[in-house]
């Protein structure tokens, strides 16, 4: 029925835009959607030798306005429990 | 009043690049301009069936480029109007035989006597598409409500960008407003959202169409049909009109929208 639904349901549009949107951002930048994953754990690595920070929190991704794009990372520090308990 | 050379094309095709031609060319010659329509389409050639000039074709483009004919020898005059003319493609020949150095020679000539020259783009990002891009003051994408006509388009954009031409105009061509009324097919707002370049026309699914190019008599030349009227009104705002968009999708949100994002 899930299947069904998503074949067939209502409101595809909504489905189209957000596809859409995603396939331009990577159109635009010229790299494939898979790439950015890979982006992200080298960037992770390079981080990570420098500063603590929490691998599971990173959050990498395009931003779109207008017609540009930027990348946009949200990089937390790992909540040190010694830290806290001083 | 200066000349405009103005380029249709589209990236996908069957999108409507060859009907808003048609449409377009009719519309400004039933204002008075003077007109000249070019089919940059070489192997696939087509604006002289849907403009119904298709009987009256001697030279073609490639023979004016190679010098076989005069320009003048190679023009159809459609006898509608009095100022409306066809250069027809060339049928059979290669595609690298018109270059974009060819193809602004040629519209340089025609600026002496045209107050638009209108070049039909063939599908695609190659040769045919350069060629029709060169000369071009203003190009206006025709991009369909839909997945890859979007997508498309979106390269198309790109590619002007980085050609350093002015920023295009978009047509959204056969809207289905049933369809988008109950969000099955992505509005007109939606496709500004993705390609955020201005839009200069809207033209909804017509049948009517087929009809019109069973004839050869484009639907801009009366105001009878939705599309035909749609037509009219691009043309309008290419002379400089501000003309609202029709009614086509409930709500009219996006008259407003338009009206506010860049005043007319
Ligand atoms: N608004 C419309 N409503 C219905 N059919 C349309 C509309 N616009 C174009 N078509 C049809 O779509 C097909 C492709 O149009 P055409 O202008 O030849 O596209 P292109 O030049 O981009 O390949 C044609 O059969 C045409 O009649
Ligand atoms: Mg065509």
């Amino acid at each position: 029925m899930g299947l069904f639904s998503s074949f067939f349901g209502k409101k595809s549009a909504s489905n189209a835009k957000e596809r859409l949107k995603l396939v331009l951002i990577h159109d635009r930048v010229n790299m494939n959607n898979g790439t950015l994953e890979l982006l992200k754990d080298e960037i992770i690595a390079v981080i990570s030798k420098h500063l603590d920070i929490d691998p599971n929190m990173v959050k990498i991704d395009f931003e779109t306005q207008g017609r540009s794009q930027k990348l946009v990372a949200d990089i937390p520090f790992r909540s040190s429990p010694t830290k806290k308990n001083r | 009043m200066p000349s405009n050379v103005l380029t249709v094309t589209s990236g996908k095709g069957g999108v409507g690049k060859t009907t808003t031609v048609a449409n377009i060319a009719v519309a400004l010659a039933s204002e008075g301009k003077k007109v000249v329509c070019i089919d940059g389409d070489i192997g696939l050639r087509n604006l002289d069936v849907i403009l119904g000039l298709e009987n009256r074709i001697v030279y073609d483009i490639v023979d004016i480029v190679e010098g076989r004919c005069r320009t003048r020898q190679a023009m159809i005059r459609d006898k509608r109007f009095p100022e409306l003319f066809l250069i027809p493609a060339a049928q059979t020949r290669d595609k690298n035989a018109v270059s974009p150095s060819d193809m602004i020679r040629l519209c340089e000539e025609l600026k002496a006597e045209f107050d638009w020259i209108i070049i039909d783009s063939p599908a695609g990002i190659e040769r045919g598409f350069k060629n029709s891009i060169a000369p071009s003051d203003i190009v206006i994408i025709v991009t369909n409500p839909e997945m890859s006509a979007v997508r498309d388009a979106d390269r198309v954009v790109g590619l002007l960008e980085a050609e350093e031409k002015k920023p295009p105009y978009l047509i959204i061509n056969r809207l289905k407003p049933e369809l988008v009324k109950r969000g099955d097919m992505l509005s007109v707002a939606d496709v500004y959202d993705l390609l955020h370049i201005e839009v200069i026309g809207i033209v909804p699914e017509d049948e009517n169409t087929v009809i019109a190019s069973n004839k050869g008599i484009p639907l801009a030349i009366e105001a009878k049909t939705k599309s035909g009227q749609a037509y009219r009104n691009i043309a309008k705002r290419l002379v400089g009109e501000q003309v609202p968009f029709m009614n086509l999708e409930s709500g009219s949100l996006w008259n407003k929208l338009i009206h506010l994002g860049r005043g007319g």
